[in-house]
């Protein structure tokens, strides 16, 4: 995927394509990335091939399996606890990709250009949430958003009672509040990625936009911006890669509840496969999803490459 | 018999539970020198994934503690990778040492269809029962005594509840506990035959009976009369048990596992009672036994690991069971220690299994359960499911079952 943000008018290309290719040299490049190669295969290409292979079948684990063709799929399709799970999943995608990188612009266009004293320090801070186990952070926000926590005991010493609520135990509010979670965790991801993109901006486009007359909100859209296309689709994929993919914050916060207002398709595989032993209907989950993650990231990149050029 | 060597997988891993499993197998080997145990113990969730594939693996091991439920043991009956013990349980005498209602919690068809009659594929050592906890000096305080029936229960809540106090401790944002809460009072108003198809998925009952949607009422009831601490599904279940241990509520209904942590935090203070429906009945409710162990069909040597079990739940294993501050499946009353929780506990789970009914956890009864009634209970609880919706539900996921076969 990253590949494809390389600009076309890429040097090294130019020059291996202008040079003579002798047949006996053919085969050399791949000898070099076959033990890479080797290891991809073995740990990815297998068990991804493996997981399609079993989604066709109806197999509980134990006794034999039988051939199903595509009817895990197809009976996919009619699931409405399934459709919840992946509409919860693209509920995840503002929570955690499009609103951290609102807030990373933000964030990442103050502290350039604020030109504060101690930046390596803010982008630590910053980045942070980014460094700590899912598991930990989910169990930490389980305590927050507890009937008694702190966010309810803030809400209480500002006089705001009638705001509190067991957080996680409820039907409307549960699903934003795991996904604020996840909005926590990857800003700072997003913001150090911005971060870097904006430190390559020629410090003459803001003289000379300050000296056309120019705020810092112009600044911001005509100049930051548009520089940092890239960064921001970097940003995109990787963060919606995470939020489609969401497995442990969902299972440690709420298992999924209240009722099934927070489930989400990697927690259905493993419900399937661990708890139902419905282990084809598992794998064909995880297929979808695979699928579904391709086809975002792919959406993403394409247009990425589209502004950029 | 030469040198043998009998490998068990067990999840005794805890404190107590190891000790007594350590004590047995060295008493085993002393009885029996030429026997050599090697012993595997992985906790109750690893233990859960690993044995799927164990058991299905060459190398499988002799002795299994396998979960009782549909999902495993069934499953493991339905693959045919477990034995079926009852010739061993005829010449050992299972039928006479464990009272009916418990053996059946390890019975099965042979197809794995049936759960509750059919074959004995194992025995479990310790047993569980769902009652009430309380603070001792709280009910003192208020001037309730503790209830004799769930009439009193009701009254003691209100009583409670008058007071200022939050009668019922709650935490149920693992979906889970709430089934704890839910059993004894179905116990209370549904015919205990009825719950038992219920409970083990056996075609015959219904969920949509006027029974089991007063039960339902009752905890719906609970809700509107603003009985629970607030915003119980969004509480964790340890969260709820340590609110009484700091005197923030009134009662707590959880299984007999919460006593020794409740002992340790409140010493004495803490009491545990099953209410029956009627003063002076034994009661009918939740609990069940631990993980019974059961002989594999790969095992080379059955007859030696058939011995093993038995020589694990007799009547010296129970006491070694109680001395290491385990509940003793059979004959509870007889080891139940002079004071304390743990005494309360013993002479509950005694009388349920003597003069009441052990009820099954209502989640064995289909694969899907688990998830459709913690589900179902988070909405009855929340207000969001009437109680008729809640029996609808339930209905739905049991009679689709049934029906497959």
């Amino acid at each position: 995927m990253l590949t494809s943000l390389k600009p076309a008018s890429d040097p090294v290309r130019q020059t291996a394509a202008r040079r003579p290719r002798g047949r006996r040299h053919g085969a050399t490049p791949y000898h070099f990335i076959l033990p890479a190669f080797l290891i991809y295969a073995a740990f990815l290409l297998y068990p991804l091939g493996r997981a399609v292979h079993l989604s066709l079948f109806e197999w509980d684990g134990l006794s034999l399996a039988t051939f199903v063709g595509l009817d895990n799929y197809v009976s996919l399709l009619s699931d409405e606890r399934l459709k919840g799970a992946f509409g919860h999943a693209l509920v995840f995608v503002f929570f955690f990709a499009v609103l951290p990188v609102g807030i990373g612009l933000v964030l990442a266009a103050v502290l350039t250009r604020a030109r504060v004293r101690g930046l390596p320090m803010f982008r630590t801070i910053v980045f942070l949430p980014q460094v700590i186990a899912m598991v930990v952070v989910a169990v930490a926000w389980r305590q927050i958003y507890a009937p008694d926590g702190v966010l309810n005991r803030t809400l209480r010493w500002a006089g705001l009672d009638s705001l509190t609520r067991a957080w996680l135990g409820d039907y409307t509010f549960s699903l934003p509040a795991v996904g604020l979670i996840g909005t926590w965790v990857t800003t700072g991801l997003v913001t150090v990625l911005l971060l870097a993109g904006m430190a390559k901006i020629p410090s003459e486009q803001f003289e000379s936009a300050r000296l056309d007359g120019a705020g810092a909100m112009r600044e911001f859209f005509a100049i930051i911006v548009p520089a940092v296309r890239a960064e921001v689709t970097v940003a995109l994929t990787l963060t919606i890669v995470v939020s489609l993919k969401t497995f442990d914050l969902v299972y440690v916060t709420t298992s999924g509840g209240p009722g099934s207002s927070t489930t989400v398709p990697s927690y259905e595989v493993y419900r399937r496969a661990f708890e139902l032993g419905e282990v084809g209907s598992a794998a064909a989950v995880g297929v979808a999803l695979t699928v579904l993650i391709f086809v975002i990231s792919f959406l993403v990149n394409r247009i990425g490459d589209r502004i950029s050029s | 018999m030469g040198a043998l060597t009998l490998t068990v997988w067990d999840q005794e891993v805890r404190g107590g539970q190891n000790e007594q499993m350590k004590l047995l197998n060295a008493a085993f080997e002393k009885a029996y020198p030429n026997i050599t145990i090697k012993r595997d113990s992985q906790s109750f969730d690893d233990l859960g994934k690993t044995l799927r594939l164990a058991l299905s693996g060459k190398d499988a091991p002799d002795v299994v503690q396998a979960n009782n439920a549909r999902s495993s043991m069934g499953a493991f009956v339905k693959a045919d990778q477990l034995l079926p013990l009852d010739d061993w349980a005829e010449a050992y005498g299972w039928a006479d040492r464990y009272p009916e209602s418990v053996l059946k919690y390890s019975e099965y068809s042979p197809d794995g269809k049936s759960f509750g009659t059919g074959s004995v594929y194992g025995l479990p050592q310790v047993g569980e029962v769902v009652g009430v906890f309380y603070s001792k000096k709280k009910l003192a305080s208020l001037g309730i005594s503790v209830p004799k029936d769930q009439a009193a229960f009701d009254s003691a809540l209100a009583a409670a509840k008058s007071a200022g106090e939050t009668p019922l401790l709650l935490g149920n944002i693992e979906k889970w506990p709430a089934i704890h809460m839910f059993g004894p009072v179905q116990g209370a108003n549904v015919p205990s035959d009825q719950i038992e198809k219920l409970g083990f998925g056996n075609a015959g009952a219904s969920w949509t009976t006027p029974e089991n949607e007063a039960a339902a009422k009752r905890l719906s009831d609970w809700r509107t009369a603003g009985y629970f601490n607030d915003g119980v599904n969004g509480t964790d279940y340890d969260a709820a048990w340590q609110k009484l241990t700091k005197g923030e509520g009134v009662f707590l209904m959880g299984g007999s596992w919460l006593a020794a942590d409740l002992q340790g935090a409140m010493g004495d203070d803490v009491g545990f009672f099953v209410p029956p429906t009627k003063e002076g009945d034994g009661a009918h409710v939740t609990g069940g036994t631990g993980l019974p162990f059961t002989v594999t069909k790969a095992s080379k040597n059955p007859d030696l690991a058939a011995a093993y079990i038995n020589f694990i739940t007799n009547d010296e294993a129970m006491a070694t069971l109680a001395k290491t501050g385990n509940l003793p499946i059979v004959n509870a009353e007889k080891y139940a220690p002079a004071t304390g929780v743990l005494r309360d506990v013993y002479s509950a789970f005694g009388s349920v299994t003597k003069d009441g009914v052990l009820l099954p956890y209502l989640d064995y009864a289909t694969p899907t359960m688990a998830d459709t009634l913690g589900e179902s209970l988070q909405g009855l609880l929340d207000g969001r499911l009437a109680p008729k919706e809640f029996t609808e539900a339930l209905e739905a996921d049991y009679a689709d079952f049934t029906k497959a076969g």
